[in-house]
């Protein structure tokens, strides 16, 4: 059993409320912050967390924080980002919907930490009933005096408002969000300037992760080190992992970093194996976005050593052998999925998302949707898996936002590693239409058991 | 058309979270809330009357409006089931229960039923991708759908509108 420090109490009766959550020793971060602490001081202690930001991109929390100009007499601003879209990726939900105190909590921290009197809450539109629960703990916070003027006589002053969204992936992009924040298009802006020097108003601002504000609490409570030393290198604290697809557990497990992917899929504990006693075929470890490897790269890296579930384990090989912790949208898949079809699918939600602004994304996005349309529904051509490699190498690197980037490894990592499933689908147009291309050898010379 | 008192005052509660000058931030907020006040959809009338309040050029709520997928454009039914069909919901059989649907309310993906109860519409990713199929339906998601549930959801819903008649 791993260290829990997010979700430890989530399942204690009531503690969606004030005051279970209170007694369960809530909000002692933010008495130690702002009675015994300075901003920067606190600042330092994240940083020496090694707290990583848990949206997908894992840049250090604390040096983004320390990045915020201070230009006197201009209002800064902290922005949490609730967006969650990435498909696969549902865990800041769980965090928000059953122990939204912690969030609230964080942010208190995180704000006095920024000098923000105004901090806002950009969650996504879907999660309508998420919005009626921060707001009831905002309001229990307010009336328990740890939001409003003058915060445990501390001469703080802050209130946290929940803005709503109204359904765009792009928006978890901070600039993006910053833009929908203003009540404009979510189109991402140029950098620099970056947020922290010209951000939401044309105000310093700090974006961060549901997840990587809550990790605050534990940080302040326990001190950076102390978070520190759980996990391993420079995946430090613990992780929010949501499961999902053909799996006996999907759910979200909170883990130290320093389990195996192996473990995680198969231990009861966390995933408890393949569903309906299958074999694994393939994994997209961190979100839709980062590359799928087939099972016998999942499970151990290419120089045949055990993968773990943590930010250079999984990552270990690069694009070429490996993947990336993203966010921690961990999408399973069994011996009888598609993969073409799996990518088909993804390729519509870029195209879907891609807001327009960049014609390699825009166009781009169009183009692989409908040639693995056509590849899907057997009605490809052996070229157009060239083209396919083709059209995302000239995507990525080539667009203002990464959500370029993210259309094109799915694509690209498919290829890579399931192109003779593509040349199936393409040499065997009929047959495709009525069965899959199954397992192959993606699961070969390693140990996979199967799970009943 | 215009807000009632209720909906006034929690138009004014949005515009508040701002600094002054600055409350077309609560387009969005305000866009929803027009939305259920007003049937459903945004209108063009509807649309107007937003920039009217909030003191900003009608196109700057139009290009809004047009951005964001949650705002219908178009009249939709009492009932709108949003099934998701993104990658994980898809390994989990989103296909068969959408195909379900289309067959049971005879309508296809897009289309509102005669009667003006249900509208179908696919969406991309909800971020439920561990309680798939799903869809949303209003405020609320409907997780680990079947065929049984989605009987059991239209069922409830007919039930529910004839109590409102």
């Amino acid at each position: 059993m791993g260290r829990k420090l997010l979700l430890e109490k989530a399942h204690v009766e009531g503690i969606r409320t004030y005051d279970v959550y209170r007694r369960e020793g809530g909000y002692r971060s933010v008495e130690k912050a702002l009675k015994t602490m300075s901003p920067d001081a606190i600042v330092e202690e994240v940083k020496k967390s090694g707290l990583r930001g848990r949206g997908g991109a894992g840049f250090p929390a604390g040096m983004k924080w320390s990045f915020i100009a201070k230009p006197e007499g201009v209002p800064r601003h902290l922005v949490c980002n609730a967006d969650e879209s990435e498909p696969g990726t549902f865990k800041d939900r769980y965090l928000m919907e059953f122990i939204p105190h912690l969030l609230i909590e964080g942010l208190i921290v995180s704000s006095f930490a920024l000098g923000s009197n105004d901090t806002y809450i950009y969650i996504r539109g879907e999660y309508a009933w998420i919005v009626d629960i921060l707001e009831q703990a905002i309001t229990e916070a307010k009336n328990n005096g740890w939001l409003g003027k003058n915060i445990l006589g501390s001469g703080f002053d802050c209130n946290i408002h929940v803005q709503r969204g109204a359904g765009a992936y792009i928006c978890g992009e901070e600039t993006a969000l910053i833009e929908s924040l203003e009540g404009k298009r979510g189109n991402p802006r140029i950098k620099p300037p970056f947020p922290a020097i010209k951000g939401l108003w044309g105000r310093p601002t700090v974006v961060n992760n549901v997840e990587t504000l809550a990790a605050v609490v534990p940080i302040i409570n326990e001190g950076g080190e102390e978070y520190a030393k759980i996990g391993v290198g420079k995946s430090t604290g613990t992780k929010l992992i949501s499961a999902c697809g053909n799996i006996n557990k999907p759910g979200v497990y909170e883990i130290d970093m320093t389990i195996s992917v192996e473990e995680f899929i198969y231990s009861d504990e966390y995933c408890g194996g393949i569903a309906n006693g299958k074999r694994l075929k393939a994994c997209i470890p961190g979100g839709s976005s980062v590359p799928i490897l087939p099972a016998n790269l999942l499970l151990k890296t290419a120089k045949g050593e055990t993968r773990y579930m943590n930010y250079e384990s999984l990552s270990d090989g690069g694009f070429a052998t490996g993947s990336m912790m993203g966010s921690g949208g961990f999408i399973v898949f069994d011996e009888d999925q598609c993969v073409v079809k799996n990518t088909y699918t993804l390729a519509r939600f870029y195209r879907h998302e891609s807001c327009g602004q960049c014609s390699p994304c825009r166009e781009g996005t169009g183009w692989m949707e409908k040639i693995l349309w056509n590849i899907e529904t057997g009605k490809g051509k052996s070229s157009d898996i060239d083209l396919l490699w083709d059209i995302q190498r000239r995507i990525e690197g080539n667009t203002i936002c990464p959500l370029g980037d993210a259309a094109a490894w799915p694509v690209a990592a498919a290829i890579r590693h399931f192109r003779d499933e593509f040349e199936w689908h393409v040499a065997n147009p009929q047959e495709s239409q009525l069965r899959n291309f199954g397992l192959a050898h993606y699961a070969d010379d390693i140990h996979v058991p199967a799970t009943v | 058309m215009k807000f009632n008192e209720q909906q006034m005052a929690e138009f004014n509660r949005l515009v508040a979270r701002y600094p002054e000058g600055k409350q077309k931030s609560a387009l969005l907020p305000v866009l929803h809330l027009a939305q259920d006040s007003f049937g459903g959809w945004l209108s063009s009338e509807t649309m107007d009357y937003v920039a009217e309040l909030l003191q900003i050029q009608p196109i700057e709520v139009y290009e809004v409006a047009t951005f964001y997928s949650m705002y219908n454009l178009k009249p939709v039914g009492k009932y709108v089931f949003e099934v998701c069909q993104t990658g994980p919901c898809m390994i989990s059989g989103s296909d068969d229960i959408i195909g379900y649907i289309k067959e049971k309310l005879g309508i296809n993906v897009g289309e509102t039923t005669t009667d003006g109860m249900f509208t179908l519409k696919t969406v991309e990713c909800l971020g439920a991708c561990g309680y798939a199929p799903m869809m949303q339906m209003g405020k609320f998601y409907r997780e680990h759908l079947t065929k049984e549930k989605v009987d059991a959801i239209i069922n409830e819903c007919q039930k529910n509108a004839a109590i409102n008649n």
